[in-house]
Parts: C-alpha cells; structure tokens; sequence
C-alpha cells in the first residue's frame, strides 16, 4: 500500500491509470502515449512563456532597469500579450525564397526539439519511453536542429540569414563533439545509455547526501563542460554568433514573421531546456532530492526547480558576458573544451579503477585541475607579449 | 586563472539584480507617463498668447501687428487682423487678432516670436506632451486653445512673468500719467477758454 507521500508523488502516474483503464484494450497503448505526451506539450511550451518574462526581467534588473512592467501586475502577463501579437502579425515570405523549405524549417526545428523529452525523466515512473538508448536518442535528435537552422538560412535567401545559418552550422557542429564527449564520463559510470536508470543510480543516499555525478571530480568537470556546450549549441549568448542581434540582425531566422518566428524562438527555448533537462538528469540527479530529509517533496517538482534554477543560471550569464569572436569561438571549443573532455574521460576511468577515499579525489582532481590550468594559461593572451588594447575614442 | 574574470563579471550582474530591487538609485528609469522629470524655469516648448484679467477676448495682450507672422521662420503663425478696436494691456485702443492660429506641427519652439514681440502678448509654454489621433486639425491651435491668462504665465515662468508686469505696469502708469496731464491740460484749457470767453462777455 502507498504512503500519502508516495501518492502526492505519483499522482499523474496514478492518474494516467485510472483513465486508462476506461479505455478497451486495443486502444490503451495509444492513449497511453496521447496521454504522457500531450502534457509534455502542454507544460514546456509554459514554461517557454514563463522564462521569456524571467528572462526579460532578469535581464533588464542585471542592468538596473524595470524590465517589461505594464501588462498585468509587475508585467507578468507580458507572455500573453508577445503571442497575442506574434500570432496577429502579418506572415511575410520573400518572393525569391524557396517556399517549402522555409515553411518546413520552423516546424522541423520544433519537433526536433520536442523530440528529446521522449527520453527525459521528469519525475518518478513519468517519463514518455524509457528507451535503453535514451542518451544516444537525444544526442541524435537534438543535432536535428542544425539541419533546421540551416534550412531556414539557406531557403531565405537573405545574405544575413546565410551568414547566421553558416555561422550556426561552425558552432553547433564544434560543440556537438565536445557536448557529447561530456557526456560520455556519466554513461562510463553508470553502465548504461538509458536516462531513467541513469537517474536511479543517483538517487540514493550516503547519510543526506545523494550520489549525484556532480559530487565527484569528474562529475563536477563533466557539468561544467556540458553546460558550456550547450550554452553554445543553443546559440546563446555568449556564444550567440548565428544570431547576433548587433552584427546579423537575427542570423537564420531574419526573414521569418509572425507565428514562424515565434516557432523560431519556441524551439530554441525548448532545446535550452531540453539540454538543460538532460544535464540535470545526466549529472543533477534528474528528479532525486538533494537532500535525503527532503524526498517527500514530490519528484516532479524537484525535476522543474532545478530546470528553473539552471534556466535562471543561463539569463545570468546572458546578462554578464559579452560575445565571443568567430575565431575565440572556435579556440575555445577545439584547443579548451575539447581536451578538457578528453582527459575528464581519463579522470573518470582512473576514478572508476581506484579504490574509494581521498587519494581517489585527489588523484582525479589533480588529472583536471593541472592540465585546466595549462591549457587555461596556453590559451590565453597574458604573458605573451599582447597588451590590452586601448581604445583612442572610448576613454 | 582562466575564468576568474567571468567570475568577476558574475558577481558585478548579481549585485546589479539584487541591488535593484534594495535601492531605488540604482533605477534610472523614469515611468514616463506616471513620473515626469521636474523641469526647469526656462523650459520653453510652444508659443502661447498672454491675456490680462479674467476675459480672454477682452485681456489678450495680442494687438495683431503682424512682427511675429513674419518673424517666424517656418512660417507657422496665421493671423488675421480685426476691423474694430479695443484697449489693450496698456489702455490704448488698438486693434485685436481676429484670427490667431499657430500650426505646432510647424513650429520649432525657436522663441523667435516672443522676441520680437513689443507687447510681451506671446510666450512660451511648457507642456510638451501635445500628442493628437489627428494629424493636420489636432496640431492647429487655434486663438481660444493658445490664450492662457498671465496667473498661468506667472506660475510656469515666475522670474520672467514678474520682469514683464513691472515694465508693463510702469507702462500703464505712464499711459495714466499722461491721460490725466492731458485731461488737466484740456481741463486748464477748457477753464482758460471758459474765461476768455467769460472776460470776452
């Protein structure tokens, strides 16, 4: 029998259920999937919505002004009045543009990014398809999302959306390798491709602390590295090149109008989130409390605070770095990143090879620290003789 | 070390954001509609007419001279002259726009006009927010919109407003100075012809 605790917890599951359980047999494996998939629908395209106003506030408090503060008390409805306004908007397609592919590359660009949370846990037993290759599944579905971007640039015929789309391809292909490669530590350490077994094995406890993967050197590393990569596959700021606000306007997606433009941004939200969710069940412990004390608060709901707090982490840096250079870009990626997540791969084999305690951490923290620090001085300007440059007009 | 300076940077956003919503310094966005920058003495923003008194036909200052029609270098005043007079600030009769009308659509808030204006009848206004759904009729103000009595001139522009009433009170003292010697010279005159004709008798 189910405590009230595990009840509150699996009230959706319970739910799905029940209802089920009104529908003949032949016709449950279908409204099985309508079921968990419509509220997926449902609840990210929401929290879409919410994080355009937390985003635009966030943004606009980090520079000390208001922020958007007239539709509704403290600006809140403002979501609603942008869709009412992107919807009633005239949808403009430029004669010389080739009509299908730029119908296509919105929507493409969407489902791809509707895709990935098929695999992601959001909550105890509340997961689409428990696939035992989820974490290939999602890397393959969300490299979708360059063939949209490229199809949106290519079909405008617009030479800045093909410097946005070109731009796009560059980036998002250098970080696909190092994001994966990111990855992989936790798939060494869990044995397995499956998300919601990758979630299991994190949430269990030592005392009040979980096993999360971030508590171990590797771990914390693999984050790190993984949330820099996607900072860049989901073409944001600092790495938001493709879309340039101040050099190509809007990169790809400048000759789209109306709804397909909101498509645009929906998509691109959604994969941040999409490659948030997977950060946080690869390395956050998915749906587990942080604190043992803690679990009966409701799975899902630790699943969406730490999404929220790792979308709130992304409007910081939004807010706090400049963009990069294409040829910065490209340094950091091949010569930083990517050797960073070549020797974490070795720190985690080490860490998997040793016996447990403190040599281990000290061990497989000096496999990173060292060599980030050399690569950290290898990379940079200090110490080779480049001065800062001044400018003549600005001071 | 690489990334301390992203930290840095880190740090300065999250002292702005919570900084925010502590001190209202940090805010210096004004909510326009709501809040208004105060303004200072000499705002000038488009032209009015001054009127004397309560009556704004019978206290406007304007004795339709024309100075400021020409003056005017986009050309955005129109008046029309009346056929019949009136005493004006002063107690001369003169005549009185009969028509007045200044299109601020045009006007570039040059002060030209009060320049050169030896009546001191038109001044500039400080309202700035004259925004109109009607683009050619909205902007015409015409002589009933433009009068605006002189309490008001003295409360938008009190230095300015205060210079004006003295010159124009000495004025009137002058016009009253002058009215009544000539009454006492047309008096004396009228008494000396009263006694040169009674001696004549």
């Amino acid at each position: 029998m189910m405590t009230r605790v595990q009840m509150v917890d699996q009230i959706f599951v319970i739910a799905k259920h029940s209802l089920l359980a009104h529908v003949p047999a032949m016709w449950q494996p279908l409204c099985s999937a309508v079921l968990s998939v419509v509220p997926v629908m449902i609840v990210f395209p929401l929290l879409f919505a919410i994080t355009t106003i937390l985003e635009r506030k966030g943004l606009a408090r980090q520079q000390n002004r208001f922020g958007p503060n007239r539709v509704g008390p403290c600006g809140i409805l403002q979501p609603i009045a942008d869709g009412v306004k992107s919807l009633t908007k005239e949808d403009i397609v430029p004669r010389s543009a080739d009509q299908m592919v730029h119908l296509l590359a919105p929507l493409l660009l969407v489902t791809a990014a509707f895709l990935g949370y098929a695999v992601l846990p959001i909550g105890r037993n509340m997961v689409i398809t428990d696939m035992n290759g989820g974490v290939l599944f999602f890397f393959a579905i969300s490299s979708l999302v360059e063939l949209a971007v490229f199809m949106a640039g290519w079909s405008s015929r617009s030479k800045y959306s093909l410097f946005g789309a070109m731009r796009a391809i560059a980036q998002m292909i250098s970080y696909e390798v190092p994001l994966v490669l990111a990855a992989i530590v936790v798939i060494m350490a869990a044995g397995t491709l499956s998300t919601v077994s990758i979630v299991n094995l994190q949430a269990s406890y030592t005392g009040i602390f979980p096993h999360w993967f971030v508590f171990t050197p590797w771990g914390f590393t693999g984050f790190a590295l993984f949330m820099i990569a996607a900072t860049a596959e989901s073409n944001r700021s600092p790495f938001d090149l493709p879309e340039g606000e101040s050099e190509i306007i809007a990169g790809y997606y400048i000759e789209y109008s109306g709804f397909k433009f909101a498509l645009f941004f929906l998509g691109e939200y959604l994969g941040m989130m999409a490659t948030s969710a997977m950060a946080i069940t690869l390395f956050l412990g998915g749906w587990s409390a942080p604190f043992s004390f803690l679990t009966w608060i409701p799975s899902y709901v630790w699943f969406f605070a730490k999404l929220v707090a790792l979308i709130c982490g992304f409007i910081w840096i939004r807010g706090t770095l400049p963009r990069l250079r294409m040829d910065q870009l490209m340094n950091f990626s091949w010569k930083f990143i990517l050797p960073m997540t070549l020797l974490n791969i070795i720190a985690a084999g080490v860490w998997r090879f040793m016996p447990g305690g403190p040599l281990r951490w000290l061990v497989c923290s000096a496999l990173i620290a060292g060599p980030f620090i050399v690569l950290g001085r290898a990379t940079s300007w200090q110490g080779k003789g480049v001065a800062v440059r001044k400018y003549r007009y600005a001071e | 070390m690489l990334g301390e300076g992203i930290l840095k940077g880190l740090a300065v956003t999250a002292k702005n954001f919570f900084g925010s919503y502590v001190s209202k310094q940090r805010l210096t966005t004004l909510q326009y509609p709501e809040e208004r920058l105060p303004q200072i003495e000499a705002t000038r923003d488009f032209p009015f007419l001054v009127y004397d008194g309560t009556d704004a036909e019978q206290g406007l200052r304007c004795v339709s001279c024309h100075i400021c029609e020409k003056e005017c270098p986009p050309k955005c005043i129109l008046i029309e002259k009346s056929t019949d007079k009136k005493p004006d600030a002063v107690g001369k009769m003169q005549f009185y726009p009969a028509r007045f009308d200044i299109d601020i659509s045009v006007c570039m808030s040059c002060q030209i006009c009060v320049e050169v204006c030896p009546f001191d009848a038109i001044k500039m206004d400080v309202v700035y927010d004259l925004s109109s759904h009607d683009r050619f009729g909205g902007l015409m103000l015409d002589k009933q919109k433009l009068s605006k009595s002189n309490e008001y001139y003295r409360q938008i522009h009190p230095t300015e407003a205060a210079a004006v009433d003295a010159a124009l009170a000495e004025e009137r003292a002058k016009v009253a100075a002058k009215a009544k010697a000539a009454a006492e010279a047309a008096a004396a005159r009228a008494a000396a012809a009263a006694q040169a004709s009674g001696g004549g008798a």
